[in-house]
Parts: C-alpha cells; sequence; structure tokens
C-alpha cells in the first residue's frame, strides 16, 4: 500500500518537474555542452589532422599520435611526471597521516597546528612556485657559494624542489582527510584490543589502518592524479629548465601547443594520451585500493 | 581538581612526557611551515639586489627599502596591479554565483527526474572530473573565442561549463540525501516545482552552498591556464597571470616588486582563512569524498 502511494506522488511531483527543464536544467547543460563536451570531441577529432591554424587542416589518422610518442622530450617527461608522481604520492600520504594521527590523540594546540598546516592549500600554484623559488635558490647559495646549483641551471634542484613544494602544499590537505578518517574509528574496536593486550603497533596496524581505508584510497587517489595534471607550480617554478629536464606532462604539452612552431595536432595528439593516461592511472589506482576495502 | 581528572584520563605519566616532546617537535614544523611565507614577507622590504644575493638574512641599514617594493609592485610595467584585482574579484564573484544557481538547480532536477537522459548527463559530469585542462584548452578557448565569452562577465559561463561535473556532483549527493516527503507536502499544499526549490530545498541545502562556494571560490580565485588562454590579454588579466608576467616580460624581473606583489596576494587569502577556517575544512571534506 505504502509503496502504490509513494509512486503516485512521486509521479504527482515528478510531472510538473518536468515542465520546468528549461530553467532547472538547461543552462547547466548548455554551458557544460560548451565548457566541456564540445571541446572534448573537437580536440579527439583535431588529434587526428596536421594544423597550425583551425583554416589549413590535413587528415593524417594516427601520424600525429607515432610523432609524440616518437618525441623524446615527451618520453622524458611522462617518465620524470611518474618519478614525481610515486615521490610526492608516497612522502605525502606518510607525513599527512602520522601528522593526522598525532593531533587526534589530542596534544596540546592540536586546532593551532591543524591551522598551520592548511594554510598552504589556499595558495595558488603560480605564487607558490614563486616563493618556493625564493626558498630553494636561497637554499642553493647556502650550499655552494660559488657555483650554486640554482633552480634554472640544476635539475636535481628542480625535482627537489617540485617535491618540497608539493609536500607543503598538500600535506595539509591530506591531514585533513585522515583526520576526519581517524576520528571515525571505532572506540569500542580499540579499546576491546587494549583489553585482549594488543599493543599500539599490532592496534595501529589491525584496527585503525583498515577502518580508515576509504581515506587512503582518496588521499592516494587525488595526490595521485594531482601529481600526473601538475601545471602551475611548474611552470612557476621552473618552467622546463634547464633544456626541458624538469619538464611535466603539462607543462610539456602547453609547449608543443603554444612555444614550438610544429603542427598543432601533435600537441592535441599528446594531450589525447595524457587524457588516457590520467584515467588508466585512477582507474587502476581505485580498482587496487577499493579491493584492499573489500578484503578486511 | 580538573587537572587531576585530566591526568587520570591521559593515561601513565609518561604518556604525557610523550605528548610534550610531541608537542614541541609540533610547533618546530610549524616554524618550517611558516618559514617560507616569513622570507617571501621579510624580502618585500629588501633591496631587490639583495633578495638574490642572500634572501635570509636580516634586512640591514643598506637593504632596507621600507614600502617602496610595494610601491613599485603595485604599478609596475603598463598595467597596474589594482586592475588584476578588480578582474578577479569580478571573475570569482559571477562565477562562483552562476555556478551555485545553475548546477543547484540541474542536481534537484536530475534526481528528481530521474530520466535515463538525467543519468547520462550525472555520468558525464562524474567523467569531467577526471579529464586534464590539457585535453581541451586549445579546443575551449577556440570555442571561447568563437562565442565571444572571453570577457570577464561572459567567462562565468565557461567557468560554469568546466566546473559543473564537481558541482553537480557534490550537490546530487546532498539532494538524494533530502526526504521526498518534504516536498511532496510542498507539493500539495499547492506549490509548484520553482516554489518547492527556492523555498523549501534551497533552505534546507544552505551548508551545501557554502561548501561547495568555498570551493569554486578557492579554485577560480587562484586558476592561471583557463583566464590565460581564454580572456584577452591586453585588455584583462587576473592576479596570477599578473605574477607570471612580472616573471617573463621584463627581461630580468624586479625581485622587489615580486616579493611585495607576492605578499599583496597573501592578505586577502589569510583573511578569508581566517574569517571561514571552519566552513573551508568542512567543504574540502565534503569535496574530497568524490573519489
Amino acid at each position: 500500500m505504502k509503496h502504490n502511494g509513494a509512486a503516485v506522488t512521486g509521479a504527482l511531483m515528478r510531472r510538473p518537474i518536468r515542465r520546468v527543464f528549461a530553467l532547472f536544467l538547461l543552462p547547466t547543460a548548455v554551458a557544460f555542452a560548451i565548457g566541456f563536451v564540445w571541446p572534448f570531441i573537437w580536440g579527439i577529432y583535431l588529434s587526428f589532422f596536421n594544423f597550425k591554424t583551425l583554416t589549413l587542416k590535413e587528415f593524417v589518422g594516427f601520424g600525429n599520435y607515432a610523432k609524440a610518442l616518437a618525441d623524446p622530450s615527451f618520453f622524458h617527461s611522462f617518465w620524470f611526471t611518474a618519478l614525481y608522481a610515486l615521490i610526492s604520492v608516497v612522502l605525502i600520504n606518510i607525513f599527512a597521516f602520522l601528522i593526522a594521527f598525532v593531533l587526534t590523540k589530542g596534544i596540546r594546540g592540536s586546532n593551532a597546528f591543524r591551522t598551520v598546516f592548511f594554510m598552504p592549500n589556499l595558495i595558488g600554484g603560480i605564487v607558490l612556485g614563486y616563493i618556493w623559488q625564493l626558498i630553494i635558490n636561497g637554499i642553493a647559495v647556502k650550499i655552494n657559494e660559488m657555483n650554486p646549483p640554482l633552480i634554472n641551471l640544476n635539475a636535481t634542484t628542480g625535482f627537489i624542489g617540485l617535491v618540497a613544494l608539493m609536500c607543503w602544499q598538500q600535506i595539509g590537505y591530506m591531514m585533513i582527510i585522515y583526520i576526519a578518517g581517524l576520528q571515525n574509528v571505532p572506540i569500542e574496536y580499540v579499546e576491546a584490543a587494549k583489553i585482549d593486550g594488543a599493543g599500539s603497533w599490532r592496534i595501529l596496524r589491525h584496527i585503525t589502518l583498515p577502518s580508515i581505508m576509504p581515506s587512503i584510497t582518496i588521499c592516494t587517489f587525488l595526490t595521485l592524479t594531482n601529481s600526473f595534471k601538475l601545471f602551475d607550480q611548474n611552470l612557476a617554478l621552473t618552467d622546463g629548465e634547464p633544456a626541458h629536464a624538469t619538464e611535466m606532462l603539462a607543462l610539456n604539452i602547453y609547449k608543443t601547443f603554444y612555444q614550438s612552431s610544429i603542427s598543432k595536432g601533435i600537441g592535441q595528439a599528446k594531450a589525447v594520451l595524457f587524457f588516457l593516461v590520467v584515467v588508466i592511472i585512477a582507474l587502476l589506482q581505485l580498482y587496487l585500493t577499493r579491493k584492499k576495502e573489500v578484503q578486511r | 581538581m580538573t587537572g587531576v581528572k585530566k591526568r587520570i584520563h591521559a593515561g601513565p605519566p609518561h604518556q604525557s612526557r610523550v605528548n610534550r616532546v610531541l608537542t614541541a617537535v609540533f610547533c618546530l614544523l610549524s616554524v618550517v611551515y611558516v618559514f617560507p611565507v616569513a622570507v617571501v614577507l621579510l624580502n618585500s622590504f629588501k633591496s631587490k639586489n639583495a633578495i638574490t644575493l642572500s634572501p635570509f638574512s636580516w634586512p640591514s641599514g643598506e637593504t632596507f627599502v621600507g614600502f617602496s617594493n610595494y610601491l613599485t609592485g603595485v604599478s609596475h610595467g603598463n598595467y597596474p596591479f589594482w586592475r588584476s584585482v578588480l578582474y578577479s574579484v569580478i571573475i570569482t564573484v559571477l562565477s562562483t554565483l552562476l555556478i551555485l544557481i545553475a548546477t543547484s538547480m540541474a542536481a534537484w532536477y536530475i534526481n528528481r527526474v530521474d530520466s535515463w537522459l538525467c543519468r547520462a548527463f550525472y555520468y558525464l559530469c562524474i567523467f569531467s572530473m577526471v579529464v586534464p585542462f590539457q585535453m581541451v584548452m586549445f579546443t575551449l578557448s577556440k570555442t571561447a573565442d568563437r562565442l565571444r565569452l572571453n570577457n570577464p562577465v561572459l567567462i562565468s559561463i565557461i567557468y560554469l561549463g568546466f566546473g559543473a561535473g564537481l558541482a553537480v556532483f557534490l550537490f546530487s549527493g546532498f539532494v538524494k540525501g533530502i526526504p521526498l516527503e518534504i516536498e511532496e507536502a510542498a507539493t500539495i499544499d499547492g506549490c509548484g516545482p520553482i516554489q518547492t526549490f527556492f523555498r523549501v530545498v534551497l533552505p534546507i541545502m544552505k551548508p551545501t552552498y557554502l561548501s561547495v562556494g568555498i570551493l569554486e571560490t578557492m579554485w577560480i580565485w587562484n586558476d592561471y591556464l583557463l583566464p590565460y588562454l581564454v580572456l584577452d590579454q591586453n585588455k584583462y588579466k587576473t592576479i596570477p597571470i599578473h605574477i607570471q608576467y612580472l616573471q617573463g616580460s621584463y627581461g630580468r624581473r624586479d625581485m622587489g616588486a615580486m616579493m611585495a606583489l607576492i605578499i599583496l596576494c597573501l592578505i586577502p587569502i589569510v583573511i578569508f582563512y581566517a574569517l571561514c577556517q571552519k566552513y573551508i575544512i568542512k567543504g574540502v571534506i565534503s569535496g574530497a569524498v568524490k573519489g
């Protein structure tokens, strides 16, 4: 009976709502088509053409993809990005978890610490890049005054700078998510384990970590995709110097489009490949950590 | 009395010693965290040569230049800083408001009507969150040019389009949790869909508006590449574009002006953070659950 009634009122409500389609859904749908769907489809289409301006284009099939894959700078940026992503994902998540763990133990001044650690998140990528350029170059001068390994001269400095910047920016964000996860760990489990004589390490390993698996999934997903998509910080901090050595994928694509005279079709093909890489990595990561979530 | 109680709860005395050590370690860590911003602040009062030579030294008699970096910073080049601030404010406010109104209505509509078309739209939105901007940057900027959306007012349509994914997703999550009975009661009382949405649903969603609004504000205020590619650069610059131009267009850049402008950029952010820290952190948590 009740079910029937719900269906009746459901239809009663649904019909008048359908009539306001033009006001409620249409604006967002049109903007979404302009701002995402059409550029996306057009982008895939253009990746099969050789063009510098849109009026003169020539169909080349998969030629742009072949050229993109044969470009050593594209390959270098892929491995540079992958190595960078691996290191920053590990560092950011370990530090964010440790800080969150300590802060949820209720040490004095927890709120103040949380406020300080989160703050860099609000600063935009370009500004962050220039702040860290000053710091890294300052340290470089301190290390070797005669021949400082400045950030635009030394690729290792650039790499360390990028990792340091990202840790500084993202640890606070991930910390917030881990704190939210840790606050939901059922206290009864921890107490029961204590009574059974489990030490802190075993509680952490067998109760805390499995309970916050969803937070770990989210944080690794976010840090991984953020690392692969990184652009502003890269542009401001190193601009790919020296000689494209610190160029990450997004910056490499940008430079192919706007700072070189080769066909823009190659840039678009690189962008499609980049999109595929990001989607595959995101799906793979979600699949792997979700499997852990089910297993517990 | 309360002190004794606390001691009992904190466990054996050695644990409170551990806590004290941890507090000390975290104080040190906080200093490390504040250090980069403090160095920039310090350098904004130093002469430009002193900044490059010894960024970590305290401003002394000959390197201290007072507020002169700030004066050069705001009037540097042929594009005054206040105009960038103005455009940043216009773009951020208009786009955020448009996103909030349009996507909340869309999210309510697709959840209540729930046809296959609505579901397709919803999954497209989720898909769009994973797509990197570089995938669409060229075609998007060309589309914006053709449709004359390349000014600070109409760019909000581009932001609505590219930012719809996350906003629709977050609003949908909330709409699903609203009990249908409330809206049914409103319908029976004679409210049409428009009234039901604005008088019943919108007030319930206030906390979600705040969270989504904060996330969108943070994104648009700091965004560099989208406005750089979409807007007519001779007429309109935003703050991040202005900072990036400082680096690019004057050959050897003026480090003093750069430091001063960075500090000017940080002031509104710090004020914003101080005023609504609680909501920002809530917004971050709700935005993060998108995995």
